[in-house]
């Protein structure tokens, strides 16, 4: 690998560890907020114990999501200089004010997790409101930039190449930011749904008879189901709209994710399959016909730019493809999987689910984080060549440095290793703390502020 | 005042902020690590007392340093990031080990003792890494060829090594002081004691490394020695305050006779000692950020993005401020967050 593959992936890796955790980030609050919100609602007490759980995975997330995120930070400016030279004439803004999310964020899941007990009810409901706000405006903020790269504007070049006539505000709502913005958050909250309902299913499957602890975990199931349910909806309906942007304003990268070479009317969205750039046609997929133009310009007779109307050099790469489409084929199954279950309780009542139905669920937490996987290595890789679109390219970003390679190996061992480590501490944390004894000390309310810690 | 020394100087506030807030973060998990040998040391206990809900306010404000960085001398980026990629990644790694270690040690019993050594000493090293920004900044260490980082060079120089003791000794002394006042504010002398004789070991330490270096500087930094030279009575001033601030742990105390010192006192003219001995340094290394090849006014962006950012640093800022004093009030003051048994 030479010394600019080794910068993408190094780079691309720790981009790709830290979304794990930071889109968690975004989810859970949420999900916590919801529990806090149905308590004071409901009166139920399972509810301010799922906060209290759900609270502490993420703080357990937050211990990896933070120090990996100042790596991505760091990383940006030691392995991309020429574009964050761009950065900080033109879109630093969203990085700066992104600041203020963390500090938002940091300060009230503090006060949060380790005040909860010196709290009054509404300061307590205020202060995980504002760890939900802080996380998803980091969330919001950082697609700013990233969506600035997709389509950059807010800057005039002059003759001899330097920027000139920067305006921040314009590059900071750039065209593709709030279709980006939402579908990131909207993406972000169906995954912490879907992650919670995996494990609830899964526990719901380890218990023999329908006592108090399965009816937890049923409830946390509903709970994160519906939320899953409002926000996949949410996200398809969106990456309709983060499509058509793609049509208008990068439809090279909208033909590479659709392996469409020929430009057409009434062209065919396809999934799966192969793209074949030799031969220049997609291999085994499945095509529904005219759906593409329809869903780039919301009639049957949209003209779709092909491959082949673009220079070979500037195509992306052709597994976009294949990323494309696994991000909307989960997004789809998901969908369905949610409305599914709702539509079963609805229509048979009480509170059984079938043991092949709770199965089918404990995959969608790690299927919807591969889906956040899969859709920003394809924003990021369905860019190449350029780093900034069709301004700066890739090869002009990075830094002259050599010697990369022992880095990415010493980064990708500490990710595997915190990977693994992560996944134990959480499971010896929850195994010494298993639900029934926490249900049964639920009229205690004396252990909660040292429990938390 | 030009838009590149007003850049520079917030540059440089943030420099100092977390220049001290990371000295007493790392340095708390240091002693918290220490401490935590004996089941019932109150020393330790408060050290991670303080930690656990301030590690990520302060981390923040290392990634403030960062991104502001980029954002006001954005041309600076591709040598800096040239000379620092070796000292920043390692920062970075360890970084990582630190945070994370130091959150699971909350979270598992078994490997508590494991878990907390590790974050305690990696979080030793990283103040006096990134400390040796300094004199990698101030020349003589980059191949002027490919502008990269010539290690062996530095870690063959004798200023490398006072840089590093100095990093790490202030480290340890900053936070002995603020948790010696910390002890205090939570009426625990048991802590209070420990801390105090850590502070009083470690400041002089701290002065004796910070005099020798200059000298050490040599000839490639000697452009840097002639300012500091030039700019001797600040350093001077400081060192003043510095024995006056020690002086304060044998202040009386109103109405406790068995009480010795006033850390609050000592603690604050410490951060004012720093405050100018950093300012000075600051000023002897104008109008480089890199020597011989960045000044400041070459390197500073545009004036349409820096008026932007003053305004949403003005503005964020005056947001926060609400969140920051409650903060405060339930971690810094509250005795029954600072009391608990
Ligand atoms: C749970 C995750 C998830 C799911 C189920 C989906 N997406 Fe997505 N998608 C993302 C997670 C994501 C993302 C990770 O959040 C991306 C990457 C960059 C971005 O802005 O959002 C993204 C980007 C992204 C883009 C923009 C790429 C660019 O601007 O370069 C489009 C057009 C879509 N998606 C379309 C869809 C459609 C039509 C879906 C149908 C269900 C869909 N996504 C499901
Ligand atoms: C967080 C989720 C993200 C992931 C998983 C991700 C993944 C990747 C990957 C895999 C690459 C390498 C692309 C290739 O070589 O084919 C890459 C490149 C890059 N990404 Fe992203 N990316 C993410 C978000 C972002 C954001 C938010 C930004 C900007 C603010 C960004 C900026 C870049 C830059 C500068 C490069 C290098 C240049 C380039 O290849 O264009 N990325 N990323
Ligand atoms: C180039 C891309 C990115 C950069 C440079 C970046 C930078 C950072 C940094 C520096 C932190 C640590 C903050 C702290 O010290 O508290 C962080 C945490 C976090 N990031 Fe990222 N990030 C990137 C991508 C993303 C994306 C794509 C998302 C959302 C989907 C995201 C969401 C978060 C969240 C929720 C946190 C949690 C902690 C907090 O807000 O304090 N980040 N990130």
């Amino acid at each position: 690998m030479d010394e600019l593959m080794t910068a993408r992936a190094l780079f691309g890796s720790s981009l790709g560890f830290h979304i794990l955790f930071a889109t968690l980030g975004v989810g859970l609050p949420l999900m916590i907020f919801m529990a806090e919100l149905l308590f004071q609602v409901t009166k139920d007490k399972d509810y301010t114990l799922m906060a209290k759980r759900w609270t502490k995975a993420q703080a357990i997330l937050l211990g990896v999501a933070i120090p990996s995120g100042t790596i991505v930070a760091v990383q940006l400016s030691l392995l991309w200089p020429h574009f964050m030279e761009w950065v900080g004439q033109i879109i630093a803004l969203p990085f700066q004010v992104e600041l203020f999310a963390f500090f938002l964020e940091a300060l009230f899941m503090s006060i949060y997790v380790y005040a909860a007990d010196r709290l009054s009810p509404t300061l307590r409901i205020l202060s995980v409101f504002f760890v939900a706000l802080g996380g998803s405006l980091s969330g919001a903020l950082i697609t700013s930039a990233n969506a600035w790269m997709n389509t950059p504007t807010g800057f005039d070049l002059a003759k001899d190449g330097s920027i000139i006539h920067v305006r921040p505000w314009e590059a900071f709502f750039n065209p593709s930011f709030p279709a980006a913005a939402i579908h990131v958050l909207f993406s972000a909250y169906m995954t912490g749904a879907f992650v919670i309902a995996s494990i609830a299913a899964l526990r719901m499957l380890k218990r023999k008879k329908k006592d108090a602890p399965y009816h937890y975990h049923r409830k946390a199931l509903m709970l994160s189901l519906a939320i899953g349910l409002i926000m996949s909806l949410g996200t398809a309906m969106d990456g309709h709209w983060a499509g058509q942007v793609l049509h208008e304003k990068q439809p090279e990268k909208l033909a590479a994710a659709e392996g469409l070479f020929e430009t057409q009317s009434y062209a065919p969205l396809a999934l799966g399959g192969v793209t074949d750039t030799q031969e220049q046609r997609l291999k085994g997929a499945v095509e529904i016909p005219w759906m593409l133009s329809f869903l780039a310009g919301n009639r049957f007779d949209t003209v779709v730019q092909g491959l082949n109307d673009f220079p070979r050099d500037t195509w992306p790469p052709s597994y976009t493809h294949t990323l494309f489409s696994l991000m909307i084929g989960i997004g789809t199954l998901l969908m369905i999987l949610a409305g599914f279950v709702w539509l079963y309780r609805w229509r048979k009542g009480g509170d059984h689910l079938p043991r092949w139905l709770l199965r089918l669920l404990t995959v969608g937490g790690p299927l919807s984080l591969l889906a956040i996987e899969f859709g920003w290595v394809f924003t990021c890789s369905g860019r190449q060549p350029w780093t900034v679109y069709q301004y700066q390219r890739t090869s002009e970003a990075v830094t002259a440095a050599t010697g990369l390679m022992t880095w990415f190996v010493l980064f990708i061992s500490i990710y595997v290793l915190l990977l693994i480590s992560t996944i134990w501490i959480m499971r010896s944390y929850f195994r010494k703390r298993p639900i029934e004894q926490e249900l049964g000390f639920l009229g205690l309310e004396g252990r909660k502020g040292e429990e938390l810690h | 005042m030009n838009d590149a020394l007003l850049a520079a100087s917030i540059i440089w506030l943030f420099v100092f902020m977390y220049a001290i807030l990371g000295s007493v973060d790392f340095g708390a998990g240091f002693w918290g690590m220490v401490y935590s040998q004996k089941e019932d040391d109150r020393a330790g206990a408060l050290a991670n007392r303080f930690l656990s809900p301030t590690w990520e306010v302060t981390n923040v404000f290392l990634v403030m340093l960062v991104v502001s960085i980029v954002a006001f001398f954005p041309a600076a980026l591709s040598q800096l990031s040239l000379a620092l990629l070796v000292p920043g990644s390692l920062v970075l790694l360890l970084l990582l080990i630190r945070s994370t270690f130091m959150v699971y040690a909350y979270s598992a019993q078994r490997f508590q003792r494991a878990l907390s050594v590790v974050s305690g000493v990696t979080g030793l090293l990283i103040p006096a890494l990134l400390v040796l920004v300094l004199p990698i900044i101030a020349g003589g260490f980059i191949d002027s060829r490919t502008g990269q980082l010539l290690s062996d060079k530095l870690f063959m120089s004798p200023v490398t090594y006072a840089y590093l003791a100095f990093g790490l000794i202030s480290e340890l002394f900053l936070s002995a002081a603020f948790l010696a006042d910390y002890s205090r504010e939570a009426d625990d002398e048991e802590a209070y004691v420990v801390f105090r004789r850590f502070a009083l070991i470690f400041g002089p330490l701290t002065l004796f490394i910070g005099t020798i270096a200059v000298p050490l500087m040599g000839e490639q930094a000697s452009w840097l020695r002639i300012n500091i030279e030039g700019n001797r009575w600040w350093f001077f001033a400081s060192a003043v305050i510095f024995f006056i601030g020690y002086s304060a742990y044998w202040w009386p105390t109103k109405g406790h006779h068995h009480r010795r010192g006033v850390p609050r006192a000592a603690f604050t003219l410490f951060i004012l000692q720093f405050f100018l001995a950093s300012l000075a340094y600051g000023v002897s290394h104008l109008p480089y950020l890199m020597y011989p090849v960045l000044t400041i006014k070459e390197s500073v962006t545009n004036h349409n993005t820096f008026i932007t950012l003053l305004i949403s640093y003005g503005v964020g800022m005056a947001i926060l401020v609400p969140g920051f004093y409650l903060f405060w009030r339930l971690f810094l003051k509250d005795k029954r967050y600072l009391h608990q048994e």
